[in-house]
């Protein structure tokens, strides 16, 4: 009999604590489904991010360290300059990396850090309730815009790609979503890109994904799902930003010297 | 081999001799000197060195090496040391070591750039959120660096716990001879908890996130324990000319060495005036000043501020002996015999007060 579907070996036998309709769990599962399929599970290091994402080393059966918000960008690059033979990435939502977290991940990808983001956008803080996030689409209403986000007082969505693909050391920005199932395997396709750009050492790779929050957008899940098509994708068209094929001659050139090893130096 | 070299470059030095594989920095005055001896010497020696975005993200990136093993170093001053304590706090959760090297200037907010003391209350009481401390070094000559480095190197490993190194302007930016023969690089620890991918072994993770309130409180704990061994085992302080003193001054870093000199008029003038130089402010030398206090009834406590290490000379005597404390913040440095002369007043004050109390009794 042809097996067909089965629980990847990395995704714990544990429940998701997310929402009904949430696609935190759907994109944990692909990255572990691309990690198992690329044979990375040992080489793989995760930076988990504050917020709804930040429990998901209940979940992976790889190594996880948790960051503070917005910061795993800079963890990352503190972790793959350490060892660089690790696959890094980090797990970030839309206020960590958009918001408090700017400046770590702009600069990680102005430096060619070799790390993947993995950047969940959903449009909402899901965590603490569904307040504003910077990707939060005008007049959408939240608990911090309750008559809808007003670009004279509150700004416009940030489009974190478009951003980023201005940068040289960026190398793969790609945006997919994760409300079909055809969407989802994109999504899948995408982050196995993603990873394997770093493998490549070709520096900074990112995947944002359109991902629902039914609960905090005050919608049923399918409603949810319909409304990324409907409205989401429009400010945030989904496709590859950048695809460079070169090296980008950022950090990728850390040698394995600079693992935290005994390396013993005279003064000279 | 001696050489001349300013107090931040030989930090930076000290730190590659101690093993140090990884440094990220962001500018600020007046420890430039020891980001831009880092940017040179790591390039040359092919380690890692990052000119981060920022303060936060420098700490983040230390947190991120010392999780993968590396020993980890940042260093700023006072304004950006305040900006590091998200980090420093994230590190003492998560049981990582580091090292932090803060070159203070003159504060609060902006101040200048000048030699300040001001920032020990933020070193002392752990600085950042929730309940945690570092151990602290402050050292006060350059040659005293290639001591303090390789041990801040260590006890960050032993004790998995972030630490600090305080100096100041004038440490950072003085030259002077130094000698780095007699460093020696610690030895490594094991480190079974650090992430080099699952291959072959369980997931480790590494996080600070305890939802439970009474696991929290059990990690709270433990870290109060680990505190409490630092407070047993590695107080550090130097005595000078305090054998047979009647007031002891206290004072630390280049503090100290403004008091040594003032100590030495003194004591051509016969004033029997010694001096304790903490060089942990954590932990702090108490037990020391407490059994001193046997037989010295005065301490005078001298701080480039406005007074905060006095607090600790008070606790640590309980009221045994009588504390005196000049300061000066902002910044400004007092000559020697400045303050040699305010010493000089409280000492007769003291011995005029003492012989009073005597006539009393009779």
């Amino acid at each position: 009999m042809k097996t067909v579907y089965e629980r990847p070996k990395l995704l714990k036998e544990a429940h998701f604590h997310y929402c009904p309709g949430c696609g935190h769990g759907i994109i944990n599962r692909l990255i572990v489904e691309v990690l198992e399929e690329m044979g990375l599970g040992g080489e793989a290091i995760c930076v988990a991010p504050a917020g709804c994402g930040m429990l998901l080393y209940n979940y992976f059966e790889i190594d996880v360290i948790e960051s503070a918000h917005g910061r795993g960008a800079a963890v990352a690059t503190g972790i793959k300059r350490v060892r660089p033979e690790n696959l890094v990435f980090s797990y970030q939502g839309d206020g960590d990396l958009a918001a408090i977290g700017t400046a770590e991940g702009f600069h990680a990808a102005n430096r060619g850090e070799n790390i993947t983001v993995i950047f969940v956008n959903n449009g909402v803080y899901g965590m603490t309730g569904g307040q504003m996030a910077p990707t939060t689409l005008l007049e959408q209403i939240t608990t911090t815009t309750p008559v809808g986000r007003d670009s004279c007082v509150a700004g416009h969505p940030v489009r974190v790609c478009e951003v980023f693909a201005t940068l040289d050391g960026a190398a793969y920005l790609e945006r997919t979503a994760v409300n079909r199932p055809a969407a989802v395997r994109k999504t899948k396709k995408a982050i196995a890109k993603a990873f394997q750009c770093q493998l490549d050492g070709r520096g900074f790779s990112l995947v944002e994904i359109l991902s629902p929050c039914p609960v905090n957008w005050k919608m049923g899940p399918l409603d949810a799902c319909s409304w990324i098509d409907e409205v989401m994708v429009k400010q945030f068209p989904l496709g590859v930003t950048k695809d460079g094929t070169k090296p980008t001659g950022g950090a990728k050139d850390v040698t394995a010297a600079t693992r935290g090893g005994a390396k013993d130096v005279t003064c000279s | 081999m001696r050489q001349l070299m300013s107090g931040n470059a030989a930090l930076g030095e000290a730190a590659v001799l101690s093993g140090c594989t990884h440094y990220f920095g962001y500018p600020i005055t007046p420890q430039n000197e020891l980001t831009e001896y880092m940017a040179k010497r790591m390039g040359e020696l092919g380690l890692c060195f990052i000119q981060s975005e920022s303060e936060i993200a420098a700490i983040n990136m230390v947190l991120g090496a010392a999780a993968a093993g590396a020993r980890a170093m940042t260093s700023s001053s006072g304004p950006g040391i305040s900006l590091k304590q998200e980090g420093i706090s994230y590190l003492a959760a998560d049981e990582l070591p580091a090292v932090i090297v803060n070159v203070a200037r003159g504060g609060p907010g902006m101040g200048n750039i000048s030699a300040s003391q001001s920032d020990y209350f933020q070193s002392t009481r752990g600085g950042g959120h929730g309940d945690y401390k570092t151990i602290v070094l402050a050292p006060a000559s350059v040659q005293e660096l290639t001591e303090v480095v390789p041990l801040a190197f260590d006890l960050a490993d032993k004790y998995r716990n972030p630490l600090l190194i305080l100096g100041d302007g004038m440490l950072g930016q003085m030259m002077e001879p130094v000698d780095f023969d007699g460093l020696a690089r610690p030895a490594d620890y094991d480190k079974p908890y650090i992430l080099t991918g699952a291959k072959d072994r369980p997931a480790r993770t590494i996080h600070s996130l305890i939802f439970d309130t009474k696991l929290q409180e059990e990690h709270n704990w433990k870290l109060f324990r680990k505190f409490q061994l630092m407070e047993q085992n590695e107080v550090r302080y130097e005595t000078y000319l305090a054998d047979d003193a009647e007031m002891v001054v206290v004072a630390y870093g280049m503090g100290a060495r403004i008091a040594k000199g003032a100590i030495r008029r003194l004591r051509e003038e016969g004033l029997k005036v010694g001096l304790l130089r903490p060089v942990t402010l954590w932990p702090f030398p108490a037990k020391a000043l407490r059994e001193m206090a046997k037989t010295v009834r005065d301490f005078f406590v001298f701080e480039m501020s406005a007074g905060q290490m006095v607090d600790d000379v008070k606790l640590a005597l309980e009221g045994e002996a009588h504390v005196h404390f000049y300061g000066r913040p902002g910044g400004v440095i007092p000559m020697p015999v400045e303050l040699s002369r305010i010493v000089a007043r409280h000492y007769y004050q003291a011995r005029s007060r003492d012989s009073a109390a005597k006539e009393e009794k009779r």
